[in-house]
């Protein structure tokens, strides 16, 4: 209960504060030098792209430990999933749609709401949909090309940055020229990590119990 | 006309957090969180913040609560077998 009034007493306290107002002109009076025309996005890939990197670092490390609990039997079985025809047929309509609204989501990031993560998780959300109509998806076996595929997006990430700093700029500073390229570069890379590695989280997950004790019985 | 919205909004989102919280029934729990999720981010976009609202809808109430529910799922088959084992 103490702990409620001291919450309650800290958010009234924010809620008092006076919002820092010179940050929002100064990111307008830069904005035109971040290749991107979405504050957001600006802000997330280019401001404070230190934070992305650790973030996708975190998503990256969150994937392997996921993928390491998994038992292997159920990554590799995706038929342990029941195939139901009625959502074999949607998702024969679903999926096309939805890759387009994660490639959508993507470029709009550079001038509106959308960017790499929201498209990742619709690209994860398209994985998950598949996977639960029993398609086969052989690329989320783990193995060379899972693993590559989870640290794309970092990879990527840290390329740019530390190509930025080996010209002679700043760790993670883009020149102005081509920060818009960049960007997409890695928000390209990013969501197809993030992407992977959220599907991999939901793959990762024991398929079925059931299956185990028949494993000794050789059936 | 926004006010009375908000009001609902904010009203919706007590009322479906404190069901999660109080819910025995972990598959309604699920269900009522995906519910806050959604709610959640109408009032982001309420809010003007238009790129939280898309990555609450797409993580905070979809994959998650896909997770979650694929984990209530074990968990009911998880129960009946430890039962029967149990007896045999």
């Amino acid at each position: 209960m103490g702990f409620v009034v001291a919450l309650a007493a800290a958010v009234l306290g924010a809620a008092g504060a006076a919002a820092p107002s010179e940050l929002s002109d100064q990111l307008q009076a830069s904005l035109a030098r971040s290749g991107v025309e979405h504050p957001v996005t600006a802000v997330l890939l280019n401001f404070r792209s230190y934070d992305t990197l650790l973030e996708i670092g975190v998503l990256v490390i969150a994937g392997m430990a996921g993928i390491s609990l998994a038992s292997t039997n159920a990554l590799e079985d995706p038929a342990l999933r029941s195939a139901d025809s009625l959502l074999y047929a949607l998702q024969r309509w679903f999926v096309p749609v939805m890759l387009l609204l994660a490639a959508y989501l993507l470029w709009a990031g550079a001038d509106r709401p959308g960017g790499a993560f929201q498209a990742g998780a619709v690209l994860a959300a398209t994985g998950v949909l598949m996977r639960l109509g029993g398609l086969p998806m052989a690329f989320i076996r783990p193995g060379i090309l899972l693993r590559l595929g989870l640290v794309l997006g970092f990879a990527v990430f840290l390329l740019v940055a530390v190509a930025g700093a080996l010209n002679g700029e700043a760790f993670l500073a883009y020149p102005v020229t081509i920060a818009g390229g960049l960007i997409l570069i890695i928000e390209i890379g990013l969501t197809f990590s993030i992407g992977m590695i959220l599907l991999a989280l939901f793959v990762a997950a024991p398929v079925t119990d059931e299956h185990e004790p028949e494993e000794g019985g050789g059936l | 006309m926004s006010g009375w919205l908000d009001g609902l909004l904010v009203v919706s989102l007590l009322v479906t957090a404190v069901a999660v919280l109080l819910s025995r029934d972990l598959f309604r729990a699920v269900v009522m969180f995906m519910a806050f999720g959604l709610l959640m981010a109408l009032a982001w976009v309420r809010l003007q913040a238009q790129d939280i609202a898309l990555a609450e809808v797409a993580i905070g109430a979809g994959l998650t609560g896909v997770l979650l529910l694929d984990a209530v799922s074990h968990f009911r088959r998880a129960r009946p077998q430890h039962r029967s084992r149990g007896t045999e």
